[in-house]
């Protein structure tokens, strides 16, 4: 299955993804549209250094998700595709934030005027089925692969450097 | 490929260059997509070293710059600068002519006489310089200094501000955006947008608005006014346009970029009989020498030369394999053009010293001896034919035939010598109003289709079309610009065109002449005791692109004129700075911009606004 991989080194931190992100979720889903809804849409994913490094930081779609199991809503579930996600699933997120308490790298955040949770929901994927931050990526730091294949290419960058 | 352009020549070199392994700037523009948002809406600052900084559109990161800069303050700054470029552009260009007049009245420059004395007459005394019993030399002296002096003046505002209506002076005197000197708005332009000067975003579009009108009013005057003055003032005159014609058998020249100062005398000196015998040596049966973008509009408007076509076919005229050299002087000159003539025998040959291409020959022009550089240029051309490669060449057979050269005085002349038939004619409402359709190409939209969609509406509509630059030249390739193309129009524009025997289109030049374009709309406002933001009038930039016609667009809005751009400007990055420029420099200007990307939309925009225009003067609308 693919996942959102990242190349730590590519990463210039010029937030492309968190504003296609953004745009992803808004409703008219063009930029020019999107500035100026109410309200504001949110990004899912967020780019922070670490000094040396830049990283963008988003749902991880875990195997053995925390948020699925703290949430006490039922509202937190894994779809059919591997997707994470607190919409459509059998309760309604009731904004409790157990799942941002869990969450081992705070990429759930809240929608304070709802009170519910606000995550990657991959709610943005075009035809090929990229997701808008890895479409929006000018680096190449973001790429949906299946994690066998990014392991490859990590492997054959150690080795030419070894 | 087809939706990359309306225009065939366009399509079938598309094909090709495909076909070579070339890549042109649509291929290159795919590989920007998706491009930065922030660079869209205007909201990244580069402006200090603390930054770059970037305010979070969405409300979700930084609302300010490290400064404390907020988005209007970065989007009024950026949209500021890029005027300041944009006149600076203009000014600099008319700044290297008014340079060439001086030359030539010193006497250091003879191939550039005065051709047309009556206009320099008309400008020295609308200067206040003394004409009676003086030599042509000695008033080109004088115009030229005082003309210069334009550029640093310290007389408190420029002089060409007095073509306007003394109700429009009276609305930039009490703005405080009368222009004072056209380099000293530049100059402002830049000091108040670095760190920590001015940061409210109104007065800072006030300064761009200053700028560009001494851009519109003085910059740009100064480079068609004197133009005319050295290389004769436009008068309707037949060609024709598009890559087809590029003539197979002959060595083919073209000129490429805004100056008509070398591009003139290489007209002439491709006509010297040596060269075209040393063309016949080599097997060419003649010198063909084609213009684009507006030096070809120049020498085009002048000498009737060919047009090989617009800005985004720059690139393809060299894919046809047929052109031996390509001359460029300076502005819109993609440097990919060494790239692509790699692909081709094509010489890239640059000649301004404000502008080198890696790549390219660098053969300096040289006022002071004009026509031996030239001829240097042209025997480049000559010998280079040998190297064309049959096989790799292909011309499209597209070229139509136009009617271009409606100088001012072109039209007054074509009008009987006065405004009044014009006048009549709107005022009958034979002619609803008139509308500039100006501005570059922009492969983010589809080549020449807004253009030719928004001036077909407008004319069905009996919208009388004032065009330059490329959209002049989009017109051209469509028909547009003959007399013929009235059968389109509205029953009252038709007839009007038909009488005067004259195109629904006219094409005023180059993207300078714009110039020309305001000072009619000045001369009709005065006739007719009213303000230019009275006037049944609107501007349109339906595919531009450069910083230039940011800065046009400005000074269009600022003389009174409703503008619409067909492409999105980064300002939508702040509200506030947006509304300014869409609403609410109606109630301080008299005019807003607006933005509209589906040409038939953008047209009937404008055929509203021009029936508000004619209804407040008490006119059918």
């Amino acid at each position: 299955m693919k996942e959102i991989m990242v190349n730590i080194e590519r990463c210039l931190s010029c937030h492309s993804c968190e504003l296609a992100c953004a745009v992803a979720h808004s409703s008219g889903k063009t930029l020019f549209s999107a500035v100026s809804e109410t309200p504001k849409p949110l990004k899912r994913i967020f780019v922070h250094s670490s000094g040396t490094k830049n990283v963008p930081v988003s749902c991880r779609h875990c195997e053995e998700a925390p948020c699925i199991d703290a949430c006490i809503a039922g509202a937190m579930h894994r779809t059919a595709d591997g997707t994470v996600t607190n919409e459509g699933g059998s309760g309604v997120c009731t904004g409790c934030w157990m799942c941002v308490m869990v969450c081992p790298y705070g990429v759930i955040r809240s929608r304070q005027t709802a009170r519910v949770a606000v995550k990657c929901d991959r709610n943005c994927l075009n035809r090929e089925g990229v997701p808008a931050c890895v479409q929006a990526c000018p680096t190449g730091a973001l790429q949906f692969i299946e994690v066998d294949e990014f392991s490859i290419q990590k492997r054959k960058n150690f080795v030419a450097v070894f | 490929m087809s939706e990359k352009s309306i225009d065939q020549a366009t399509l079938k070199m598309l094909s090709k260059a495909k076909a070579d392994n070339v890549s042109l700037a649509w291929d290159r523009l795919a590989a920007q997509e998706p491009q930065c948002g922030f660079g869209q809406l205007g909201v990244c600052c580069r402006n200090c070293n603390m930054g770059p900084c970037r305010v979070d559109p969405f409300g979700d990161g930084p609302s300010e710059g490290v400064c404390g800069a907020t988005a209007d303050t970065i989007v009024a700054r950026n949209l500021v600068r890029a005027i300041a470029a944009g006149a600076a552009s203009h000014s600099d260009h008319g700044r290297g002519i008014a340079s060439t007049l001086y030359a030539s009245a010193k006497g250091h420059a003879p191939d550039y006489p005065v051709k047309d004395e009556v206009k320099l007459k008309a400008l020295a005394k609308e200067f206040g310089i003394a004409v009676e019993d003086r030599t042509s030399q000695e008033i080109a002296l004088e115009v030229a200094e005082t003309v210069l002096d334009e550029f640093g003046t310290r007389k408190g505002s420029l002089q060409f501000v007095n073509r306007v209506p003394l109700k429009r002076k009276e609305i930039w005197d009490k703005l405080g955006i009368t222009p004072r000197g056209i380099d000293r708005e530049v100059v402002e332009c830049m000091h108040r947008t670095h760190i920590g000067v001015d940061n409210d975003y109104v007065s800072l579009i006030l300064q761009g608005m200053r700028t560009a009108l001494s851009d519109g009013w003085g910059g740009s005057i100064v480079a068609t006014e004197i133009s005319d003055i050295l290389f004769g003032t436009p008068q309707p005159i037949k060609g024709s346009c598009n890559l087809g014609v590029l003539q197979a058998d002959q060595v083919n020249i073209i000129l490429h970029g805004h100056e008509p100062t070398l591009s003139d005398i290489l007209v002439h000196a491709a006509r010297a009989p040596e060269l075209l015998a040393a063309a016949k040596e080599k097997g060419a049966s003649g010198i063909n020498v084609c213009g684009m973008c507006c030096t070809g509009n120049e020498i085009l408007m002048r000498h009737g030369v060919p047009l090989a076509g617009n800005f985004l076919q720059q690139e393809l005229a060299i894919v046809t394999g047929a052109v031996e050299a390509m001359v460029v002087d300076i502005q819109c000159i993609m440097p990919s053009l060494p790239q692509v003539a790699a692909c081709y025998h094509t010489k890239v040959i640059s000649t301004s010293p404000k502008a080198k291409f890696p790549g390219a020959e660098h053969i300096p022009f040289d006022e002071h001896n004009a026509m031996e550089v030239a001829e240097k240029i042209v025997l480049a051309a000559v010998e280079n034919f040998s190297n064309r490669r049959p096989e790799r060449v292909n011309i499209p057979s597209d070229r139509m035939d136009y009617m271009a050269g409606f100088s001012v005085e072109a039209i007054l002349s074509a009008l009987g010598g006065s405004l009044d038939p014009l006048l009549n004619a709107i005022k009958s409402g034979a002619i609803k109003g008139i509308v500039g359709v100006v501005g570059c190409n922009n492969p983010k939209y589809k080549h020449d289709q807004s253009h030719i969609n928004f001036v077909n509406e407008l004319i069905k509509n009996n919208v009388l079309v004032v065009a330059t630059g490329c959209a002049a030249i989009a017109c051209g390739k469509y028909g547009l610009l003959l007399p013929e193309a009235a059968k389109n129009a509205g029953d009252g524009l038709r007839a009007v065109c038909e009488a005067l025997k004259i195109p629904p289109v006219l094409h005023m030049g180059s993207c300078v002449d714009i110039s020309r374009i305001m000072t009619v709309a000045a001369a009709i406002a005065n006739a007719l005791g009213v303000d230019i933001s009275d006037l049944p009038l609107a501007g349109a930039a339906p595919e531009w692109m450069s910083e230039k016609a940011v800065s046009i667009g400005t000074y269009v809005v600022s003389s009174g004129i409703f503008t619409i751009l067909g492409t999105v400007p980064p300002v939508l990055g702040s509200k506030n700075v947006a509304e300014l420029l869409t609403s609410g420099a109606e109630g301080v200007v008299g005019a807003v911009f607006a933005v509209e990307e589906d040409p038939v939309a953008a047209a009937d925009l404008a055929v509203k606004h021009i029936e508000k225009k004619r209804l407040a003067l008490g006119l059918e609308p």
